[in-house]
């Protein structure tokens, strides 16, 4: 399967990446590539197999539904590229 | 002692035991030669005070008769483990500035166990590599030469703790395997690179690419080094959901160098077309080695082996193109600089897209189109039901009484840096073929140098074992160590 440069712009906008309209023919191409690459897998016949979503036979651990940490909000903030007031700072939202 | 930094991790215990050394030293010889290693890029960022504070307190531990085995010994971290107030980037401009307010299980347990830290290491972007070359820093460089003096490539993604391992600027470091990034660079530096069970070693904190297959591990100059560090890395630990509920052996103790009666497994499907001459003959060298231990070697088939670089290359890009959906420019790393009128989807964008390199960048949108609606099925969800497929080869190989399989780790000896530069990603992807399999069905493998190409540059053989086998495995991997014998050593040229 082929994608088209509408595609490849598409999929750049879901993965929120910007993409200038001059380097979309690189990119559909290289993604075209990779996914033919990827077409191998129809020859398998995966009928009645079950889709693996863990690699390691377990139940996965719970544990009791109790506050373990919290209560260090200049910790989380200390990284944000803008913090204001004990919050993280974005450009305006709604209008 | 001259050359301390040369040293092993066991010469380095036993020293220190004995009073022959000290910490401090062993760390000033490492911090010395890392100093004048700048040509390598391997360290990225490094922190001397926090090792010589780190070293004295080891030196007052082992004073006091409280040393464990990694007590005093110098390390190197891959930057993907978040290290508490260090620079921790996975190499990825996006996390410019990040310095975690937490530490990784994996390093916790190391400074636990009295380990040294000399610095962060080179890597590719967000683990995404094979070559080192999609990194931040720039590509890290191999301490092997080429025959004619070009620079090549220590491998991927691990390459700065590899280059570091092979140059002896530590005496071991840490790396993560996500496709072969532990062992890969192993094979191309003439190094011990061991991807350890999923599950065996916790990944909370380590930087996620592709969380069902991710995997940190230890790289050394030899077997024994890998068993003592996995042992200091490996832990049961609540913060990781799949992290393993069991205890973790002392596995050194389990080095008996012997592996009499044992059945290895010899893959057909991995004697691939265009396997070259030397490595289809360093594999047999390597069978011979075993068998002459008293290993009774079998051919076996794992007849979805084909499918695992096609399934990798679905299951890992949707996996991080989810992970990544993290770095958004709010919370940590650098935001893009916005223009008059740009909202927030804007930043988003612009931030992602000066952030990621090309490669990250590629994967993220790759794992966002098989994850998309229409293509779920035809491409996730069938790469995850070839998984299931692939495990199954191993589950049939074990059932028949196979203790562990021999395979080599690469197709070639390293490659000239470079090379990558016009490639299409299909043909980078294919360094891949023998070690990704391996992390989609969480098994266990070891790559130890085995022998040289025809230009001198190191080869690597690896042993697959069965899940939670480490001991077994690296029993293995210390006779087949023992009998190639290798010792050589890049000349210094850095």
């Amino acid at each position: 399967m082929s994608i088209t440069e509408d595609e490849a712009r598409k999929v750049a906008h879901l993965a929120r990446i910007a993409v200038d309209d001059s380097a979309l023919p690189a990119l559909a191409r290289d993604l075209s590539g990779i996914l033919a690459f990827m077409e191998q897998l129809n020859e398998v016949d995966v009928d009645g197999v079950e889709p693996m979503t863990g690699v390691v036979p377990m139940r996965l651990k719970r544990r009791e539904d109790v506050v373990t940490t919290g209560g260090m909000p200049e910790k989380i903030l200390a990284n944000a590229p803008d913090a204001r007031e004990g919050f993280f700072a974005v450009p305006k939202v709604v209008e | 002692m001259s050359d301390l930094n040369r040293l092993t991790i066991a010469e380095a215990r036993d020293a220190l035991a004995k009073g022959e050394t000290t910490s401090a030293d062993l760390t000033e010889a490492c911090l010395t030669a890392i100093d004048a290693s700048g040509k390598l890029n391997a360290f990225v960022h490094h922190t001397p005070d926090m090792a010589r504070g780190m070293a004295k307190a080891a030196d007052q531990r082992i004073k006091a008769g409280d040393a464990a085995p990694m007590t005093g010994i110098p390390v190197g971290i891959k930057d993907v483990f978040c290290v508490k107030g260090v620079p921790s980037q996975a190499a990825s401009r996006i996390l410019d500035g990040f310095r975690p307010e937490y530490e990784s299980t994996v390093t916790q347990n190391l400074w636990n166990a009295g380990a040294v830290m000399l610095g962060k290491l080179n890597q590719d972007e967000f683990a995404m590599g094979s070559a080192n070359e999609n990194s931040v820093y720039g590509p890290a460089i191999n301490p092997w030469k080429a025959a004619d003096g070009r620079d090549l490539t220590p491998g991927g993604s691990s390459g700065g703790s590899a280059a570091a391992v092979a140059a002896d600027l530590c005496l071991a470091a840490t790396g993560t395997d996500t496709g072969g990034s532990i062992r890969q660079p192993a094979a191309f530096t003439g190094t011990v690179g061991l991807k350890p069970s999923y599950g065996r070693v916790s990944r909370w904190g380590v930087i996620a690419y592709a969380s069902s297959l991710d995997q940190a591990g230890p790289m050394t100059k030899t077997v024994r080094d890998a068993a003592i560090m996995l042992g200091a890395m490996a832990s049961v630990d609540p913060q990781d959901s799949t992290s393993a509920d069991k205890p973790v052996p002392d596995y050194e103790s389990l080095l008996t160098g012997d592996i009499r009666g044992k059945k290895i497994g010899i893959p057909r499907e991995y004697r691939i077309d265009g396997l070259p001459e030397e490595i289809a003959a360093l594999w047999q060298k390597g069978a011979d080695m075993l068998r002459d231990a008293g290993a009774e070697i079998v051919d076996i088939s794992l007849p979805h082996t084909k499918y695992a670089l096609p399934a990798y290359y679905v299951i890992a890009p949707a996996e991080a193109s989810s992970n990544l959906a993290r770095y958004d420019g709010v919370r940590y790393g650098r935001r893009a600089k916005l223009g008059q009128g740009d909202g927030i989807v804007e930043m988003y964008e612009k931030t992602r897209a000066e952030g990621f390199g090309p490669e990250v960048q590629r994967r993220v949108m790759i794992g966002t189109y098989v994850l998309s609606a229409g293509f779920y099925d035809a491409y996730y969800n069938r790469a995850r039901k070839v998984r299931t497929l692939i495990k199954r080869d191993f589950e049939c190989a074990f059932a028949d009484g196979v203790d562990a399989i021999l395979a080599p780790t690469t197709p070639s000896a390293a490659f000239a840096l470079g090379a990558s530069d016009n490639a299409d990603p299909v043909q980078m992807y294919l360094n891949d073929v023998f070690t990704v399999t391996l992390n989609l069905v969480g098994l266990p493998g070891i790559s130890v140098p085995v022998g040289q190409d025809k230009n001198g540059l190191p080869l690597g053989l690896q042993l697959f074992g069965r899940p939670f086998d480490e001991g077994n495995l690296l029993n293995q991997a210390l006779v087949l160590e023992k009998a190639a014998g290798f010792v050589a050593k890049p000349g210094r040229w850095w």
